[in-house]
């Protein structure tokens, strides 16, 4: 175990803290989240800039176009990026986590080059089709149905839970191509360009009261056959192949801001009062306080050691589940902490005035979703049981 | 950076692994129940591993390896449940002689009134750790009665009133360094703990059947035992970080590390031990299944070097 970074490891750290000290000054703030429009705007502009500088695609190959990083790197990258307050991949998420990874191992060249430089430009916009009303935990029961005439497949169906849909350019989608088969063998991984007709993306409104999410209707959209990545009824196995890019790093910017909402939480709890002495005389808020510390340092020493296991072995080990299910404990607990701090100034969203610029309540209502969103808690136990321990599964 | 074992850590890790199975299995662990409750000659057995020198140097007569690598064997010894005061004996070796080749059993508490000490009377000296320093005391000297019944059956202890003050043998500064070790290491046998506790859940549920299938396949069960997995993981990556940050200070504060790893120590060998019993069901109360054994000496790990409560103090003082 050797917990330093190398020379080289530095050299890229120091190279990248150079260029983001130079460059993070002119960058305009962000607009407000709920514009999507100006939102997608602002993150494909700073895409750009990561794309002039040689640093899109961090982790992609560079005969893609990547920078062909190191998973140590990688870690490297998100660490300062978060720490320098640059802007977050927002918009991109999509293609340069998702789609993009999945193209580089499963497409055509034609597909690759008709469609990576793109993404790594920050020109295109991707969302993802997988989720449908009738097909969340059980994902691969997805009824989207696709019917092949000619050149085209012609999808009909609905497709819900899709990031940045009103915004995209393109979607990675998922579609029943064979009725008769095996759950499992009747998918197919497509490209679907958003401007076809019969296509319908309609906001949703979530809990919080914004729309991130969009449900999308499609009614006999032809998407050409030329679109199709991987084989005809094997897009199961495609869409799998989107999570080995994964190398431990995917809950890392979360948690660095995690770390600085705490301190947040503890600068406000010297400054409300509970009882007649400040909150943070309180012994049991400031041992909760020292408890989520204890919590965010773990959380860095496992990030370590799924990056230097991915470093190793070259494939993402199991501890992505067991990182989810803590992360979204904890969170729980260290927003019900500011809940508790705030007292009835919680009772309105984005309006802590002085105490704070940090909008805790709406941040509060945020991690309802992460025991829910890429796969429930539930569902990451049954992988964590079923696959780690090697319990027997229930179907 | 590269936080995974090296070659000769996976090679010691496993060499303990086989000494603990072949030496130490809880067949031969149980006969210590009601006996002498340390056996000196497995105990030195210990020593010739290194367990106990292996943090000190080729010249002192230790093996010269690191706390990185001592977190990793005191995992596999929480793991055997071996008893014994094993954190004790390793800050003690260098310092009292015998303990490095395990002819001194060498016990350790925190202040002078521990109201119990454990194994007092079959210890060859006594630390005591308070915030001037280090003193060793004479265990024959310490009026002690042996407690009946104590709470975990091979952690015997002795009920003392306050301790001499014995001969200073460490400054202030060592007495916070082993503050941060002995914590680190305790955290590492908690570790085994839980480890060990998942591993005996997990093996109940798949081969207990009931409504025709292994307990193991209702989510109710199921996902219990992935939870201990995750505390299991979290605590792993602590307490490994914390004897990283013993060895280079440069990778992390290790009073720091040391309260990260209790907390999450604490929180992992005693929930997975309660699991445990839980995963058994009524055969988990009994004194026949090891999931007690495991639950008790959590408890009695998480009353040496810190309270909890102290720990998330400490961090808290660094985060406000």
């Amino acid at each position: 175990m050797d917990l330093r970074f190398t020379k080289t490891e530095l050299a890229f750290r120091d190279e990248l803290r150079a260029w983001l000290d130079d460059v993070l000054p002119s960058v305009p703030s962000p607009p407000s989240a709920t514009d999507y429009q100006a939102a997608r705007a602002y993150d494909t502009a700073w895409q750009r800039r990561l794309f002039d500088a040689g640093y899109a695609g961090i982790n992609w190959p560079k005969e893609f176009g990547g920078r062909g990083a190191t998973p140590t790197e990688h870690l490297i990258y998100i660490e300062e990026t978060e720490r320098a307050r640059a802007p977050y991949v927002g918009a991109n998420f999509v293609g340069l986590l998702h789609a993009g990874p999945t193209l580089i191992v499963e497409a055509t060249d034609e597909q690759r080059t008709k469609h990576l430089p793109g993404i790594l430009r920050g020109d295109d916009v991707w969302c993802q089709g997988f989720s449908e009303p009738n097909a969340g935990s059980d994902l691969a029961g997805l009824q989207c149905r696709a019917i092949r005439d000619g050149d085209h497949y012609v999808v009909t169906g609905q497709k819900i839970w899709t990031s940045n849909g009103q915004i995209a350019d393109y979607c990675e989608m998922l579609v029943r191509t064979d009725v008769e088969a095996p759950k499992h063998r009747g998918i197919t991984w497509v490209i679907m360009p958003m401007d076809l007709p019969g296509i319908e993306v309609r906001p949703i409104k979530t809990a919080h009261g914004n729309s991130e999410f969009s449900e999308m209707f499609l009614d006999e959209v032809r998407i050409p056959v030329e679109n199709r990545v991987g084989a005809e009824n094997d897009g199961w196995r495609v869409a799998m192949v989107t999570f080995s890019f994964e190398r431990g790093t995917a809950f890392l910017s979360e948690v660095i801001a995690a770390a600085e909402d705490l301190r947040d939480l503890a600068e406000i709890s010297k400054r409300v009062l509970s009882k007649s002495a400040t909150a943070w005389e309180d012994h049991e808020i400031r041992r909760e306080i020292g408890r989520l510390q204890a919590d965010y340092d773990a959380m860095w020493a496992m990030t370590k050691r799924m990056v230097s296991q991915a470093q190793r072995t070259g494939v993402p080990g199991p501890g992505g589940s067991v990182f989810k299910l803590f992360l979204a404990d904890v969170q729980k607990r260290a927003t019900a902490l500011g809940y508790q701090l705030l007292g009835r100034m919680s009772l309105a969203f984005d309006d802590l005035g002085e105490l704070s610029h940090i909008d805790h309540v709406g941040k509060r209502i945020y991690t309802l979703t992460l025991s829910i969103a890429a796969g429930t808690s539930q569902i990451q136990r049954n992988i964590v049981a079923e696959r780690i321990l090697g319990l027997p599964k229930e179907r | 950076m590269d936080f995974e074992l090296s070659a000769d850590q996976e090679a010691l890790q496993e060499g303990v692994r086989s000494l603990c199975q072949g030496r130490f299995p809880i067949e031969f662990v149980r006969t210590l129940i009601d006996g002498a409750q340390i056996d000196r000659g497995r105990w030195r057995e210990l020593a010739e591993t290194g367990v106990f020198s292996l943090a000190l140097s080729e010249a002192e007569g230790g093996v010269g390896l690191g706390y990185a690598d001592a977190v990793v064997v005191f995992e596999q010894l929480g793991r055997a449940l071996v008893p014994g005061p094993l954190v004790a004996t390793f800050l003690a070796a260098g310092l009292v002689d015998g303990a490095a080749s395990g002819d001194a059993i060498v016990g350790l508490v925190e202040g002078r009134n521990p109201t119990y000490v454990e194994f007092l009377g079959l210890l060859d000296v006594l630390l005591v750790l308070d915030e001037d320093g280090v003193y060793r005391v004479d265990p024959k000297s310490v009026a002690g009665t042996r407690a009946p019944k104590p709470l975990d059956p091979l952690t015997p202890v002795w009920k003392v009133g306050e301790l001499p003050r014995g001969d200073k043998v460490g400054d202030a500064a060592l007495a916070s360094r082993w503050r941060a070790i002995g914590a680190t290491l305790t955290a590492a046998l908690q570790l085994g703990i839980a480890q060990g506790a998942s591993e005996l859940a997990t093996e109940y549920a798949k081969g207990r059947f009931q409504f025709g299938k292994p307990i193991g396949q209702f989510q109710a069960v199921k996902h219990m035992c992935a939870d201990m997995v995750t505390r299991n993981e979290v605590c792993r990556a602590a307490v490994y970080w914390a004897g990283c940050a013993l060895d280079d200070a440069e990778v992390g504060d290790p009073a720091r590390a040391a309260s990260v790893a209790r907390i999450q120590a604490n929180h992992a060998s005693s929930d997975n031990s309660k699991d445990c019993v839980q995963v058994h069901g009524g055969m988990g109360y009994t004194w026949e299944v090891d999931a007690h054994l495991f639950l008790k000496r959590a408890w009695v790990l998480s009353q040496q070097f810190g309270s909890d409560h102290e720990h998330a103090e400490s961090l808290a003082a660094i985060v406000g």
